[in-house]
């Protein structure tokens, strides 16, 4: 199983804005601590959910452009999209527990 | 679903946590660590360790990460759940949690303290979106905008100091007209062109629709010499506001169990024990503890000696 692509502001419309699952996607950044415990459940989940949501990071150092236009003002922040549609948000660090309601909710 | 069992249960994995398990795990008791968020607590979220001595300067996340992987070398384990209540069952302790339940002849209770916040209207709705309670974690989205630091602490300033170095302007509102910060901290902060201060001062409101933009101030207390607000109340325009007013000790589960002072700290002895068997408080949950990283780990160390003591007695082979 695939670890979490790196998405970018250049490719974030066709990566997660027109996919037809919905996406997982970490903001996340080198110097930020929690971001290096969120990203190894975020690669379990992957795992449990392949083929059911796309889970794919960006980098908020490196796109500046995208982490402002959705408002991302801390970090470790997932966001879920569906059809295009930011459909929910996830701030801070949370247990395993939580994400997983926060991805089924998605799928129902 | 039935129980786990363990020699020792530690709840809470900052560094009175991480102390216990290596030395408990070292002891050669079956133990396992509980922790709710992430590893390292408070210091998790601090960027600069630069009073743990034989450290000279380390990054706090790090440093949790470096007592972790110590302390698992020893075999401790680390559940990622929370724990919800405690309770005597025979001569050992159930411990409830958000998932499983656990038994353990001991219990180690290093479950720190959380930030207090400030309580007013727009501060839930817009925190993560430019409210803060870590300026490490978070000041980086805010370069060359205006924030606000609320509090006259140590983290206040150290904080505030930080958000300085992408922020155009930082103004500190504090409720006194004097810092409770030390003086080395006290004399950066004030030398730092962007740093402002607004004494005699508390935030009412926390204004922004999806993202913060600005603060409603009132003036508190009796205006002194260095109270430059005076009268009404006032809006700040800013893009963040970081909150740094101190901390409650997470003792809730442990409410009328062990006694409790009127802060919520558990009352123990030099040992950390409470009056209960087998039940130790240490690090920030206890009274009259120093706060810091270099007690908290000796706090967490003296009660895993005396739980290794009291398993010995009680519970001879």
């Amino acid at each position: 199983m695939p670890k979490p692509a790196e998405v970018s502001d250049g490719n974030f419309e066709t990566e997660v804005l027109k996919a037809d699952i919905p996406v997982l996607v970490d903001f996340w950044a080198p110097w930020c601590g929690p971001c290096r415990m969120v990203a190894p459940i975020v690669e379990e989940l992957a795992d449990e959910y392949n083929g059911k949501v796309k889970f794919v990071k960006l980098n908020t150092d490196d796109n500046v452009a995208t982490a402002s236009k959705y408002g991302i003002r801390s970090i470790p922040t997932l966001l879920v999209f569906k059809s295009g549609e930011m459909f929910d948000q996830v701030i801070g660090f949370r247990p395993k527990s939580d994400l997983k309601r926060t991805l089924d909710k998605a799928l129902s | 679903m039935s129980p786990r069992e363990y020699d020792i249960v530690i709840a809470g994995g900052g560094p009175g946590g991480l102390a216990a398990g290596l030395y408990a795990a070292r002891g050669r008791h079956r133990t396992v660590l509980i922790e709710k968020g992430v590893i390292g607590g408070q210091i998790a979220l601090t960027e600069l360790v630069e009073n743990y001595p034989g450290v000279p300067s380390v990054n706090g996340f790090d440093l949790a990460q470096t007592m972790h992987r110590q302390a698992e070398s020893y075999g401790l384990e680390t559940e990622y759940v929370e724990v919800t209540g405690l309770e005597r069952e025979g001569d050992k302790w159930r411990v409830h949690t958000t998932a499983d339940d656990f038994i353990a002849k001991a219990v180690i209770v290093t479950s720190g303290a959380d930030y207090n916040k400030l309580g007013v209207p727009g501060e839930e709705r817009l925190t993560g979106r430019g409210v803060s309670y870590c300026a490490t974690c978070d000041a980086a989205f805010f370069k060359d905008q205006e924030v606000a630091v609320v509090g006259g602490g140590d983290s206040a300033l150290d904080e505030g100091m930080f958000a300085a170095r992408f922020a155009s302007k930082v103004t500190v509102i504090h409720r006194r007209d004097q810092l409770r910060a030390g003086r080395i901290l006290q004399e950066r902060a004030f030398a730092n062109p962007k740093m402002h201060f607004v004494w005699n001062t508390v935030v009412t409101e926390i204004l922004g629709e999806d993202q913060v933009t600005g603060a409603r101030l009132r003036p508190y207390g009796r205006p002194s010499g260095r109270n430059t607000v005076t009268g009404e109340e006032s809006t700040l325009e800013v893009s963040g506001v970081f909150v740094f007013i101190g901390q409650h000790p997470n003792t809730e589960f442990l409410r009328g169990l062990v006694v409790l002072d009127s802060g919520g700290h558990a009352l123990v002895d030099d040992w950390m024990a409470t009056e209960l068997p087998g039940l130790y408080v240490a690090g920030d949950a206890r009274q009259n503890s120093a706060r810091q990283v270099a007690t908290s780990v000796g706090d967490g160390v003296t009660a895993a000696i005396a739980a290794d003591h009291y398993i010995s007695e009680s519970f001879p082979d």
